[in-house]
């Protein structure tokens, strides 16, 4: 489909975005927290993207480009602005300790028919929002958007072992911070005492 | 080898990707075989992951997609205008 577009075949160009218009909002909003500036800057990252096709080499995946060329716009927009603290003094570094868990006794499945539920949604989404953005990034990347550690590396410019540090601390936070929330919210049956047990 | 609790906190994510060494994903089974506190951690880490992930809980603002587009035909008739 590139190939169509660089001949000539523009409005192909609409049809090539569409699978990866979430992915590249959802990286945006993961630099700036806030709904308006990620719409720009996934607009923005999209026309880019359509000016410079003819440099995307095949050997890489469109979509991994795509976030590259995201990830760069958001941090010019942020330097830009300079509303953006250094990464390097705001996020802690990946030997930055370990992170425990919260401690359970037992797990009782929350079904994924619960985020239809808008505390729940509401819930969620403050938890990933409030991971530092060092582990929200990988997070997002791996998780969200199911690219491979080895893709998830290459469009953060990381090596593997630091996305996969990166994603075990993400998720121990967010297991930490939503477990008892979740459980609170959701509880399970209650429970009969029996006398003979 | 016997792991500690500790231990397998460190292992969850690279086991719930299939990516641990076979040794020590066996010794972190036999350890969740039998610690229902790690057991635990282990269900709610995967559970909070595929729930989080779910597209309902991150969704594009209304009308994103729309703007986007129209964005684009702009920029693509600026570039045939050229």
């Amino acid at each position: 489909m590139i190939a169509s577009i660089l001949a000539g075949d523009t409005r192909l160009y609409h049809d090539l975005i569409r699978p990866h218009e979430r992915s590249v909002y959802m990286m945006a909003l993961s630099f700036v927290k806030n709904e308006a500036d990620a719409e720009d800057i996934a607009q923005e990252a999209f026309l880019k993207a359509l000016r410079n096709l003819s440099t995307f080499r095949a050997k890489s995946k469109f979509s991994t480009w795509l976030i590259s060329i995201t990830l760069n716009e958001a941090r010019s927009r942020l330097r830009r602005q300079a509303i953006v603290r250094m990464e390097s003094l705001d996020d802690p570094p990946d030997d930055g300790g370990v992170v425990s868990p919260a401690l359970l006794r037992d797990w009782r499945e929350i079904p994924s028919e619960a985020v239809e539920r808008q505390e729940i949604c509401q819930m969620l989404r403050e938890a990933v929002i409030s991971l530092p953005t060092i582990y929200r990034q990988v997070f997002q990347l791996r998780d969200v958007e199911e690219l491979s550690v080895q893709e998830t590396a290459e469009a953060l410019g990381i090596s593997v072992p630091s996305v996969k540090v990166r994603l075990h601390r993400a998720r121990m936070m967010l297991q930490k911070q939503l477990s008892p929330l979740l459980k609170s919210v959701i509880p399970g049956p209650k429970r009969r005492w029996l006398p003979w047990l | 080898m016997v792991i500690k609790c500790k231990h397998v906190w460190g292992y969850i994510s690279d086991y719930l990707d299939a990516a641990l060494p076979e040794d020590i994903r066996l010794e972190v089974q036999k350890h969740l075989d039998h610690c229902e506190i790690c057991s635990a951690i282990l269900d709610a880490t995967r559970n909070i992951i595929i729930i989080t992930a779910d597209e309902r809980v991150f969704e594009l603002p209304v009308g994103f997609s729309e703007r986007l587009h129209a964005r684009i035909e702009m920029e693509l008739e600026e570039i045939e205008g050229h």
